[in-house]
């Protein structure tokens, strides 16, 4: 049955790497569900949550600590007129509620 | 040698008792850092900090006696938050103020490190600006609006300072890791063990659990590995801790790049040597080719006024793409010939709605705060009374918070420079003084 991706992990979160990329760290419960993200999740999925160039969408696996980072740039940097979220922090959502499952 | 890291930024706090357990055994070095772009562009274009004065002067005045005592030179890193002359001036004065109350002396060195607009333009009439993303690309004309450009030194002007003997490096805008790895280069220490000890050691008690940023870590280098334990006794450093930060906010957690090269950590190794130190080894270095330097600088954009409020109508949040329209015709028709469109932006920055109430911040920033606040008036009575069919809430559209319902914020500035300059020197950015306090 597919889930919310953020029912995999115990961190989700979204920060500003810089005011010109945003990050999102996923740490994992377990190493069943690290493996079973890495395998379906896909940088296509991430590019229509967050409607991006999926060219610009970076995914680093991080074995150590059954993690992933997944960078791209912000569309409206840090303190740009059009940007809301300073810090970056409440970006998360959208990859949050990506459906993972068989 | 034993490295201590007062806190995740100075003016967030720590605990004076951490402080008097890693000051039980030998110091060699104490560093902190001051600053982050965190907060966005403001910081560094209006010359204010981020932290504050109070809090800053605690953090500074209990550490300093000791720094002192155990002849540890006590590096601090991006003054003031932001780091322009303005910043380092600001927390110069509140060192000296330290000295005169605690009646301390020592030597100090302050590294400022703003550069000329001339500087920078010379960087990209010659090709060696490098973006640092595709989205932001360097630009001569915003590269000339520019009021404030700091570049952020590594640790070679911070090395040249620790060979002249000075009790206190005051740096202007530094990397966070220079502060710590610094130390480590200039005892001759691994530079893959150093960059990587700082990366972590730059966040105070973050890597610790329970994890406060706030709290003092203590660094321990050797040959060929370091080790990492808090000064807190009621906190232990784990594996899992230690190897998880370089997760955050950095873009790769596997490479820490720096003004001299690139830390490659997919080869360290993590080890629990006891309940509350882990050991790492195995990081690695590799040299730039071409060392550069990040540079921050900002543009002012305008003054700014908002208005803040509620909507808690359904029928009135359905029709909210109709009412901003109406708003935004409205103002244009009744300040033409008075006010020119390109003399603001008037946008509405809404979140929530459907099940919950809508949050809606009318945001104007303007060619001056007069113009601002006319537009914002215009607005939020316009949008306060705005019609649509079936409306019947007749008598207002929005809760306002606050009386008065319209808020200054005054100047606003953004980044217009966020690049990598290759340099020759990788002191070359930084003015040093150097005086008896």
């Amino acid at each position: 049955m597919k889930q919310p991706l953020i029912n995999y992990t115990k961190i989700l979160r979204s920060k500003n790497a810089g005011p010109l990329y945003i990050t999102f760290d996923l740490i994992f419960d377990t190493k069943e569900n690290y493996e079973k993200v890495k395998s379906l999740l896909t940088k296509e999925m991430v590019a229509k949550a967050y409607d991006m160039d999926i060219k610009l969408i970076d995914f680093i696996f991080y074995d150590v600590v059954n993690s992933l980072k997944i960078t791209f740039p912000r569309k409206n940097i840090s303190g740009s007129l059009a940007d809301d979220d300073i810090y970056g922090c409440q970006q998360h959502m959208p990859l949050a509620k990506i459906l993972i499952g068989d | 040698m034993k490295i201590v890291a007062l806190t995740g930024m100075l003016g967030y706090g720590y605990s004076e008792e951490s402080l008097e357990h890693a000051f039980s055994e030998k110091v060699d070095y104490v560093g902190v850092d001051a600053g982050s772009t965190d907060p966005g562009p403001y910081y560094l274009g209006s010359g204010k900090s981020f932290t504050d004065r109070n809090a800053v002067k605690r953090d500074l005045a209990l550490a300093l006696p000791r720094v002192l005592e155990h002849k540890a030179p006590f590096i601090i890193g991006s003054a003031g938050g932001a780091g322009s002359k303005r910043h380092v001036e600001w927390l110069k004065e509140i060192l000296f103020e330290i000295c005169k109350e605690k009646k301390l002396s020592f030597k100090l060195a302050v590294i400022y490190s703003d550069v000329s607009k001339d500087y920078v333009l010379e960087k990209f009439d010659n090709g060696k600006m490098i973006n640092m993303s595709e989205c932001f690309p360097a630009n001569r004309e915003e590269i000339e609006k520019s009021e404030t450009i700091v570049s952020q030194i590594g640790v070679a002007p911070i090395m040249k300072m620790l060979e002249q003997k000075v009790d206190v490096i005051l740096c202007g805008r530094a990397c966070d890791t220079a502060i710590y790895a610094a130390p480590c280069l200039f005892e001759g220490y691994d530079h893959g063990l150093a960059f990587h000890m700082a990366k972590i050691m730059e966040c105070g008690g973050m890597c610790a659990e329970p994890v406060s940023a706030a709290d003092v870590m203590q660094g321990y280098m050797y040959k060929d590995h370091f080790e990492l334990r808090p000064a807190n006794p009621q906190k232990r450093c784990t594996v899992d801790r230690v190897a998880a930060h370089t997760l955050y906010e950095q873009t790769n957690p596997y490479l820490i790049f720096e003004p001299d090269g690139v830390a490659d950590l997919k080869n360290s190794k993590f080890e629990q040597i006891d309940e509350r130190t882990v050991r790492v080894s195995g990081s690695e270095f590799k040299m730039a080719e071409v060392p550069t330097l990040k540079l921050e600088g900002v543009k002012c954009s305008g003054f700014r006024t908002i208005s803040p409020a509620t909507i808690n109508d359904d029928n009135t949040i359905a029709h909210i793409d109709l009412i901003t329209k109406t708003v935004s015709d409205f103002v244009k028709e009744n300040t033409s010939g008075i006010i020119k469109p390109e003399d603001y932006n008037l946008s509405f920055k809404l979140s929530g709605g459907k099940e919950s109430s809508l949050s809606v911040i009318i945001d104007i920033v303007a060619k001056t705060q007069a113009i601002a606040d006319t537009v914002c008036a215009l607005a939020r009575s316009r949008m306060l009374h705005c019609d649509y069919v079936g409306r019947k809430s007749s008598a207002g559209n929005l809760a306002f918070p606050f009386s008065p319902s319209d808020i200054h914020i005054g100047e606003v500035y953004e980044f217009s420079v966020f690049h990598l300059v290759q340099v020759d020197d990788l002191s070359e950015t930084a003015k040093i003084e150097i005086m008896e306090v």
